[in-house]
């Protein structure tokens, strides 16, 4: 190519839109991409010059829509993946995004390549994570009739977890709270917002009494965790089987583990 | 709440309703009603495992195990000297809703033993589940036992506010059942499984006229074997299984490992070893003929009336039937490929994708997740390495075998022992 341009760095603000925009930018004007950043993240490339992207939501949406008209499930694949925040997980999505525009087998993925594959697992991982927290979700119910929950995901799986429970606890006010990333999602009997706490404590379960809770909702704990033991096969016993189901790191927030802790 | 008398029901009533393996809160479609509690997810959730390693799905709760049969496999028949205890009807919707709210259950399993007659016991049942849907607005999933026995209204009734009915038909042979269970008819198990069939198939009809019809038990029914307590054989099991998928359109068919838990001379002793490999090997075969197309008949028959224990079915029957292969993967149809052992539906789909693309390769196919320990014996791809040697069954199941592990082959071996 004879008019081969500078590769470039683009720089956006963290969020899906942003990133969502860069792609678009990088479109519109053909930029040879050397990578894609969050903002403060600055590590350019010693030859690359770079570029700050504007949050624009009608630029994102054109490529939102773009990916999806080609194939629902790579629009799924590109947002569960995001959300994985792996470190360069920016650019493989551009990669990718760059590939399926490029197909003209219309909505087949190719499995056989590299980045397609690696997307596509890492979606799943996103996806067996958000999953996860569905399950794992243990409300407790708090003096303001409130059902609340703190969760500890591996990835920022609230955006997606949120319409599940929504459409599950249509009619009790909840609130699920990101320990590690500082904001939750809380439905008003309403509608869900986003909203950040100052927690001065992480309620983890009856191990941890708090005065925010009625006695009755320790009585609750209590009948699961009897319920719990009193169901599983002590002549079957598998610990291992039992871990590889309910991963250590989540057992401080279930009140059924919370003697194993 | 009287919470240490509720405590005290809940350990019993739970206790007893353990060695009912469905805990599946899957294949329902129900959604939230005018902003009421709940939905069914169409995937089913497990919210927690036992430690046994089992799905806690649903809180599986017996109404009471007061009963007046004296079924030898059971843990809470009329002989045996256990506690007692009953819920009261409100005490269960209670205790559901309240586990629901806080989202440690999918729903409820509501089972009971028999007191009085067939009929008076699933009439509280089905009141429990009305309760809950009329009074409670709940939406969750609700899986109900039909009571062998129960009439026909009670069992219609049932499939209007249940998303899955089962009959544990718990002993797979006639005869099995007349030895354990004297006191039951094969009967008694295979009439309410038979109505609430024809109502499905009846509401299913419906619906394609009348849209708004309402749900008729809309995750299906299952029932349950149990496996290794009157000395059946796999064939005997399997058949069994195959009559109530064909005949009932059974969604499910679980297979339970006899756990002991009673002294009779007509079974297993107490502390004898739990047959989990065989249990395993069933579902296996239970896959292959569900999702896998293959016939019961070419995996168990005369021949071969019992199951492999040291490879898995598909392994087996292909090491039997050499002459289908080596398969190539870049052109098989999916039928074919399916059949090959060390490919899953999975992998097999991802194969019919990738292979618009490009031939693939041994690495391709790794990646994937084609466990190639076994295939790499039964299939070509666009590679010039591959098992050219002419290798009989034995050699090949030998090869396979040292190269790889089981999760039950510690157990095997001592089985082996034990034989030798």
């Amino acid at each position: 190519m004879s008019t081969m341009k500078p590769s470039k760095t683009l720089i956006y603000d963290g969020s899906f839109n942003g990133f969502l925009t860069a792609v678009f930018v990088a479109f519109d004007e053909k930029i040879n991409v050397a990578d894609i950043q969050k903002n403060g993240q600055g590590q350019n490339g010693l030859f690359s010059e770079s570029e700050t992207i504007f949050t624009h939501v009608e630029k994102a949406k054109r490529v939102w829509n773009g990916i999806r008209n080609k194939s629902h499930n790579a629009i799924a694949n590109v947002y569960f993946a995001f959300l994985s925040e792996t470190e360069g997980v920016e650019l493989m999505l551009y990669t990718y995004i760059q590939k399926l525009m490029a197909t003209t087998l219309g909505k087949q993925m190719d499995y056989s390549d590299g980045i397609v594959l690696f997307i596509d697992q890492l979606a799943k991982k996103v996806g067996r994570e958000k999953h996860r927290m569905e399950a794992f979700v243990r409300f407790q119910l708090t003096k303001d009739d409130i059902y609340f929950a703190n969760i500890e995901p591996d990835f920022d799986v609230l955006p997606l977890i949120s319409k599940h429970f929504r459409n599950r606890y249509a009619d009790q006010q909840w609130l699920i709270y990101d320990v590690k990333r500082k904001y939750g999602i809380y439905y008003n009997l309403d509608h869900v917002e986003m909203v950040s706490l100052n927690l001065k404590e992480i309620h983890f379960n009856k191990i941890h009494k708090s005065d925010a809770f009625l006695n009755e909702e320790y009585d609750y704990q209590t009948l699961w965790n009897d319920y719990f033991k009193s169901t599983g096969i002590k002549s079957r016993i598998n610990p291992k089987l039992h871990t590889q189901h309910v991963p250590k790191r989540y057992w401080k927030y279930l009140s059924e583990k919370k003697e194993a802790v | 709440m009287n919470f240490e008398r509720i405590r005290e029901k809940l350990n019993i009533l739970a206790d007893a309703a353990k060695y009912d393996v469905s805990c599946a809160s899957s294949g329902s479609d129900r959604t939230n009603k005018s902003q009421g509690l709940g939905n069914a997810s169409k995937m089913g959730i497990c919210h927690s495992y036992t430690e046994d390693g089992r799905c806690i799905s649903l809180l599986k709760i017996l109404l009471t195990n007061h009963c007046i049969f004296d079924c030898a496999y059971c843990v809470t028949r009329k002989s045996n000297d256990v506690q007692r205890a009953a819920f009261k009807i409100q005490e269960v919707v209670d205790l559901t809703i309240n586990f629901y709210r806080r989202n440690y259950i999918e729903g409820l399993f509501l089972s009971s033993g028999i007191f009085k007659n067939a009929d008076y016991t699933m009439e509280r049942l089905v009141t429990v589940a009305k309760k809950l849907r009329e009074e409670e607005n709940f939406n969750g999933y609700i899986h109900l036992k039909s009571i062998p026995g129960a009439s026909d209204e009670l069992m219609y009734e049932a499939g209007l506010y249940a998303d899955r009915l089962s009959v544990n038909i718990e002993v797979p042979t006639i005869s099995g059942l007349k030895l354990l269970a004297p006191d039951k008819k094969h009967e008694d198990f295979t009439k309410p499984m038979l109505k609430v069939k024809n109502e499905i198939v009846r509401y299913k009809a419906e619906r394609k006229i009348i849209k708004s019809t309402p749900k008729y038990a809309p995750a299906g029914q299952s029932t349950q074997m149990i496996v290794g307590a009157s000395g059946e054989t796999d064939k005997d099991i399997m058949y069994s299984a195959v009559h109530y998928y064909k005949n009932y359109q059974m969604r499910r068919v679980y297979y339970s490992g006899y756990v002991p838990v009673a002294d009779d001379m007509r079974l297993p002793a107490i502390g004898s070893q739990v047959t989990m490999l065989r249990e395993n090997r069933l579902y296996q075969t239970d896959w292959l003929l569900r999702f896998y197309g293959f016939a019961i008949n070419e995996i168990l028959n005369k021949e071969h009336p019992n199951l492999d224990m040291d490879v898995d079915p598909k392994l087996s029957w292909a090491l039997r039937n050499l002459h289908h292969f080596p398969v190539d993967v870049n052109s098989a149809d999916k039928a074919l490929l399916a059949r090959i052992p060390g490919i899953g539906m999975r992998s097999v789909d991802k194969i019919l994708k990738a292979r618009r693309f490009r031939k693939l390769n041994w690495d391709h196919l790794k990646k994937i997740g084609v466990a190639l320990n076994r295939a790499q014996y039964f299939m070509v791809c666009d590679s010039r390495h591959w098992e050219r040697r002419d290798l009989d069954a034995e050699k090949i199941k030998g090869m396979i075998l040292q190269t790889s592990t089981g999760k039950f082959r510690n157990q095997y071996s001592t089985q082996l022992s034990l034989f030798n």
